[in-house]
């Protein structure tokens, strides 16, 4: 199979390489942007605050200054942690994110692997993460963590139920799996006639969003459900032994996956990279525009993950376990049963 | 009656030791959860063991002590005035109020009073030092819980009040300035309008914790019903101050056992809340925050001219006697109980401070809570460390 960039006759190593290359640059550029633009200012601004202003213009090089600092720092092991254990769990949760990036479309051709199966994949290897929490909260050899990670277990199970039931809606919506085709059906759809906005999702299927943004906020582990980090009374939850270079892994997949859930909530539910076909754009300009379009929507949809996680206190345990099994999957289930109604009607 | 074999009995012991093994590997045992000294919900170094099943906990244990400076001790070796810069510390969030109730039982011993002015200044520091204490503690719950925001905001306005404090006193956290007799110092020109220009920002704020923590389901969820305190069980431990009536008791030495200070000259209101839970507790505190912008507000347009210090000797011994004066303070009752000799140096000060009282109940209290629950109710029960270690 060959492909030409520029003028180029690449190999299919030579491709993928640079996908993947294409897609680590937007995945960290993003990360680092919402950590800048969230993390330091939005929230400072909402905490009558300045946020960091001293490393380079606006404090916009601080988190350089943070990632040079955390390289510094020692690399602790507990004297009684499982060693290997310890030193793999960040690595498989920074693996999980990454991996979810493998197919989410960025434009017409700018994706890893365009897998027919899409929406799946990413569902499953974002809950692989669960494994790498269990994996540091047991190996870390300290209460505070094991409770932690069983918190992150019991929620992050309980969770994925509501957001992949929640995605059931658009796949029957759109008919089919692919993430490509999911956002050409919002691109060129129509509603009731009206087809200037092409027919994105969320408008359409807007239960199955609210409760797709509401499990992605437990996934991520965010106030108000951060029962698994919750500083108050886990100190630091499942992180809490480790330093150095593999806080920062943790750091890094935190607002990674913050960043790839956006990303995969804006191709289902915000129309993705693509702009309604009625503006009539070919797929030459959407090469360049398609990048930014999805980009400029998961900024603004981790935005409203961060402005809840700053605003709200955190449930308890059991009343969050509550809310998925009695709320969110019922309603979800119902939410499916409508969808299909509709689709077999309209 | 059939015979048993030997075969038979064989098989019953077998298994009957089968059931004993599969018995003692089914029993878990508990967790020790040791909370603190450092830990970021203790307010400092209190330290909490729990032994907890799951989550829920069986039995918990507050252990005291980390922070146990000797006051009581060190006063006896300090003169009268000396005192005052020691018990300034105790509760360091409402310094002011520590001293009140001390200069107070001096003065009692003494047989002198402070001139009309200078009970005014005094009750309208009090307030102050209440405000600026009970501002932290409505901000803070929400770090409890989880919510960032609030703490923020709290720190933002309570600088206002210090502001305030500092103007008058010369310190933001520890002023040392009552004296037997009467104060250090007059009030700065201006100070009057300033304060009460404050005291609409800080009604501003108890709105928008009003909004921002109270209005939240979340809140409520974790608050209505956790760490129930009936009336009967806070009187047994000895509770006081907005603990005890957020369970219902309408006590408030403000009112009911007043010395010293003007509280009976202006029109206010005790706050309690019938239900005894965690959001009772920070209800009452919120309303506390109100009613004591409503009495500075009043402070300050009722203040008397006059001087604002009795007539006092240079040196000050203070007559053979025994005192106890106690005040409300923002964390409740603290009372001083100073034996005198006569001489330069109080014989022994016994400090009964609200914190102590307050926090002895967690064993009772934390029985049976979830882990969570245990921060939300240490949290709206509102001790400060100083306070209970002294």
């Amino acid at each position: 199979m060959i492909h030409t960039v520029l003028g180029l006759e690449l190999a299919y190593w030579q491709e993928t390489t640079l996908r993947v290359l294409g897609g680590l640059v937007m995945l960290l550029l993003l990360t680092g942007g919402v950590v800048y633009l969230y993390l330091f200012k939005f929230v400072s601004f909402m905490q009558s605050r300045l946020g960091p202003m001293e490393a380079g213009p606006y404090g916009s090089l601080q988190l350089l200054a943070e990632v040079g600092k955390w390289l510094q720092k020692e690399d602790i092991f507990p004297e009684d942690a499982d060693r290997k254990i310890f030193a793999l769990a960040p690595a498989i949760v920074l693996a999980s994110t990454f991996l979810m990036f493998i197919v989410i479309p960025a434009g017409p051709n700018a994706v890893v692997s365009d897998l027919g199966t899409g929406i799946y994949f990413v569902l499953a290897m974002s809950s692989l993460s669960v494994i790498g929490i269990l994996m540091a909260g047991w190996a870390s050899a300290n209460k505070y963590a094991l409770i932690g990670a069983l918190r992150a277990g019991g929620q992050l199970i309980a969770y994925e139920l509501p957001l992949v039931l929640a995605t059931i809606g658009v796949v029957v919506a759109a008919g089919s799996l692919n993430l490509q085709d999911i956002v050409a059906a919002q691109a060129n759809g129509e509603i009731f006639g009206i087809d200037w906005i092409g027919n994105p999702f969320v408008i359409t299927q807007f239960v199955a969003f609210m409760i797709f943004v509401i499990s992605v906020q437990a996934e991520l582990t965010q106030t108000p459900f951060d029962m698994p980090i919750a500083e108050s009374e886990l100190v630091a939850g499942y992180h809490v032994e480790y330093t150095g270079i593999r806080f920062l892994i943790y750091f890094i997949a935190e607002f990674a996956t913050a960043v790839a859930f956006a990303a995969v909530a804006s191709t289902l539910f915000l129309g993705g990279w693509a702009l309604p076909a009625a503006w009539g754009l070919g797929t030459g300009v959407m090469h360049v525009v398609g990048p930014i379009v999805i980009s400029t929507k998961a900024v603004l949809l981790v935005g409203v993950v961060f402005w809840v996680r700053f605003t709200l206190p955190r449930y308890r345990e059991d009343q969050l376990q509550r809310f998925a099994w009695k709320f969110l999957i019922p309603l979800a289930l119902a939410n499916i049963v409508v969808t299909a109604i509709a689709k077999v009607v309209f | 009656m059939t015979a048993i074999t030997d075969r038979q009995k064989l098989q019953y012991m077998a298994a009957k030791a089968a059931d004993a093994r599969v018995n003692v590997e089914l029993e878990t045992e508990g967790m020790i959860l040791n909370m603190g000294p450092q830990h970021p919900a203790t307010h400092g170094t209190l330290r909490i063991v729990a032994r907890l099943d799951g989550e829920q906990v069986i039995s918990a244990e507050p252990i005291a002590g980390y922070m146990h400076r000797g006051y009581e001790k060190l006063s006896e070796v300090r003169s009268f005035p000396q005192v005052t810069t020691l018990i300034n510390r105790i509760d360091w969030l409402g310094s002011f109020a520590n001293e009140v109730p001390f200069i107070l039982a001096c003065e009692q011993l003494m047989e002198i009073e402070a001139p009309p002015r200078a009970q005014w200044i005094r009750t309208l520091l009090f307030e102050m030092s209440r405000v600026a204490n009970l501002i932290l503690f409505l901000g803070d719950m929400g770090v409890q819980l989880g919510a960032v925001t609030p703490a923020f905001y709290a720190f933002r306005d309570r600088e206002f009040v210090l502001d305030q404090i500092e103007a008058v006193t010369g310190g933001r956290f520890h002023p040392n300035f009552d004296r037997i007799g009467g104060l250090l110092d007059d009030l700065p020109k201006g100070w009057l309008a300033e304060t009460k220009q404050v005291m609409v920002k800080v009604r501003r704020f108890c709105d928008e914790i009003d909004d921002l923590l109270m209005g939240a389901e979340t809140f409520e969820s974790r608050m209505r019903g956790i760490g129930v305190i009936p009336p009967d069980v806070a009187m047994q431990y000895g509770l006081s101050g907005p603990n005890a009536r957020g369970s219902g008791i309408d006590w408030d030495n403000r009112r009911d056992n007043c010395f010293g200070l003007v509280y009976p000259e202006l029109d206010w209101k005790v706050w309690t809340h019938p239900d005894g839970d965690s959001y009772a507790r920070f209800w009452v505190r919120l309303q506390e925050v109100r009613e004591a912008t409503k009495m500075i507000d009043q402070l300050c347009d009722g203040l008397p001219g006059g001087p604002i210090m009795a007539k006092v000797p240079r040196i000050i011994k203070v007559p053979t006697g025994e005192a106890y004066v106690a005040t409300e303070n923002p964390l409740g009752e603290m009372g001083y109980y100073v034996i005198s000799k006569g001489g330069l140096n109080p014989f022994r000060v016994k400090i009964r401070s609200a914190s102590f009282n307050n926090v002895s109940i967690t064993p009772w209290l934390l029985r049976g809570v979830y882990v969570p629950d245990i921060i939300t109710i240490l949290g709206s029960l509102y001790f400060i460390l100083g306070d209970i270690d002294r």
